[in-house]
């Protein structure tokens, strides 16, 4: 199963196992790590799951989807080239490795 | 005896909220959350949605059993409380034992309106309301063929679409005129059935259920105004009660919901806070007290109940209110609270499909609430919009969207 880095808004890292088939805001959530609120429990209506893909990765996950697209012009934290709603982010073993970070602020 | 702490009553999302919020805002005290299922506390939203399709998706925790055990968490699966003694700030539980408290927080939900027809109690009839119940549903729904639906609410036409996608003829029977009758505005209303009918979707408003019938103890069919409906299985949603008797019994000031001020404080006694489904509140958008039945509600006054007992932080309860409701294909989401007086405007956000929408409620000149179908961003800018001064007029709103309004504002602040 594939392992993915949570970096803090601090620095700090979370070191979780992700279960392929399930998505990258459930790995977090399911792991207690801090910054990912997921308040719609991951329907892509709430945009509170926010994170941003390490640059280095960012081709690997590809682009946002055209729904999530429009919602990231609303997240509480700035949007940038790399953003992603983790509730729409598939886990698959291609993605042992991903690096992502948390913003600041989801509400 | 040990320090009295926090005792919450209820496992459900408004209770998960605050023992998040306690610890969170650094809380030290001892902590006892009274769960009466005898699971994790889990994610609601999924079991009307997309449970009996996904059945993968049905039971996911809130957070790992790591923590409330990392946190110090007395978290009691399966135990309730049977009575509240507010003279000694005590909870009795059903085992009979005493549990003292400094502040006390009600969180216990609400109950579905039973079936109130002859027939009711027949196997093949369910209400959604926990894991158990949406496991059970899908079960049923893997051989149901005739579905009849009593209540065209959120829940009602949830399950119907998710019934509808597993194959079965499916019927909604709605008392009121319209769907969604109280829920959103009744331009949308119209929309809405004509989306699901297009689906298959068979709808009978103003329309009784006047008894449901069986054949060997299993549901038959149900008799309505219109005539008898073939059913091998029944779903109901028809609404729901606060579970408020606790604080009834008592003694504290009670009325469809345990009625609080707007720092979620019981009225009768500043040691006992309620919050979520069960709790009836002020609120800055609202007319008089309410009770909101909703995910964000139950979160963010468990959240604010938290950080003001842990001594932090924390203003009136004047969170913005807003829902969601995935009606099969259809995303209806709602920011703000509208009133029948409204008026409303609905302009569509794609020109020839009509697969999106947006209705924007105005009061005195004001937006005050938005309903969106299929059209997240849209609700998201409302949400932005909805909490910012100045208020967006419907002068603000001509020929645009909250969307492009809010992209511009932004630009503006950031270059003030």
């Amino acid at each position: 199963m594939p392992i993915v880095i949570f970096e803090l808004p601090d620095g700090t890292q979370r070191k979780v196992t992700a279960d392929s088939g399930t998505v990258l805001m459930q790995a977090a959530v399911s792991n207690g790590v801090d910054g990912i609120v997921a308040e719609c429990g991951g329907n892509a209506s709430c945009a509170t799951c926010h994170v941003y893909v390490d640059e280095r990765h960012g081709e690997l996950v590809g682009p946002p989807n055209d729904v999530e697209d429009e919602m990231l012009d609303f997240t509480a934290a700035e949007r940038r080239p790399t953003s992603r709603l983790s509730c729409q982010v598939q886990v698959s073993d291609a993605l042992d490795g991903l690096v992502v970070h948390i913003p600041e602020e989801q509400v | 005896m040990s320090a009295a702490g926090v005792v919450v009553v209820g496992g459900g999302q408004a209770g998960f909220s605050v023992v998040q919020a306690l610890r969170g805002a650094g809380y030290e005290g001892p902590v006892t959350v009274f769960a009466d299922e005898p699971r994790l506390p889990y994610q609601r939203p999924p079991l009307s949605k997309k449970a009996h399709t996904e059945p993968e998706g049905l039971g996911v925790d809130l957070v790992p059993e790591s923590f409330y055990r990392e946190r110090d968490i007395d978290l009691r699966l399966g135990e309730y409380v049977a009575a509240l003694d507010t003279a000694a700030c005590a909870v009795t539980t059903g085992s009979g034992e005493r549990v003292p408290y400094e502040h006390l927080v009600l969180a216990t939900g609400a109950r579905n309106r039973p079936l109130p027809v002859p027939g009711a109690e027949l196997a093949g009839i369910h209400a959604l309301r926990s894991l158990d119940d949406a496991l059970t549903i899908g079960r049923a729904l893997s051989t149901a063929r005739d579905v009849v639906v009593v209540g065209g609410g959120f829940i009602g036409l949830e399950l119907a679409q998710v019934a509808r996608a597993r194959g079965a003829r499916v019927t909604v029977v709605e008392l009121a005129d319209r769907l969604l009758s109280r829920a959103v505005s009744p331009q949308l209303q119209e929309h809405l059935r004509e989306r699901h009918e297009r689906d298959g979707i068979r709808i009978l408003t103003g329309t009784a259920v006047e008894r449901i019938e069986g054949k060997g103890g299993q549901v038959h069919q149900v008799v309505t105004g219109q005539g008898p409906l073939p059913a091998d299985l029944v779903v109901y949603g028809i609404g729901a009660t606060p579970r408020d008797e606790l604080a009834r019994e008592a003694g504290l000031a009670v009325d469809d919901g345990v009625i609080v001020d707007e720092q979620l404080r019981s009225v009768s006694d500043p040691r006992v806070f309620a919050v979520g489904d069960c709790a009836r509140h002020p609120h800055p958008h609202a007319d008089g007290l309410i009770r909101l039945e909703s995910v964000q509600n139950a979160m963010d006054q468990g959240a604010l109940v938290g950080r003001r007992i842990a001594g932090g932080a924390a203003g009136p309860y004047e969170s913005l209110p807003w829902f969601w409701s995935d009606q099969g294909p259809v995303k209806l989401q709602i920011a703000g609270l509208r009133a029948s007086t409204d008026e409303v405007r609905v302009v569509p956000g794609d020109s020839d499909t009509l697969e999106r929408l947006a209705a924007y409620a105005f009061r005195d000149e004001r937006l005050v609430a938005v309903e969106t179908l299929n059209w997240p961003a849209e609700h998201l800018a409302a949400r932005r919009l909805l909490q910012q001064d100045p208020p967006v007029s419907p002068t603000d709103l001509a020929g645009s969207t909250l969307g492009a309004l809010a992209r511009a504002r932004r630009t503006k602040e950031v270059r003030a």
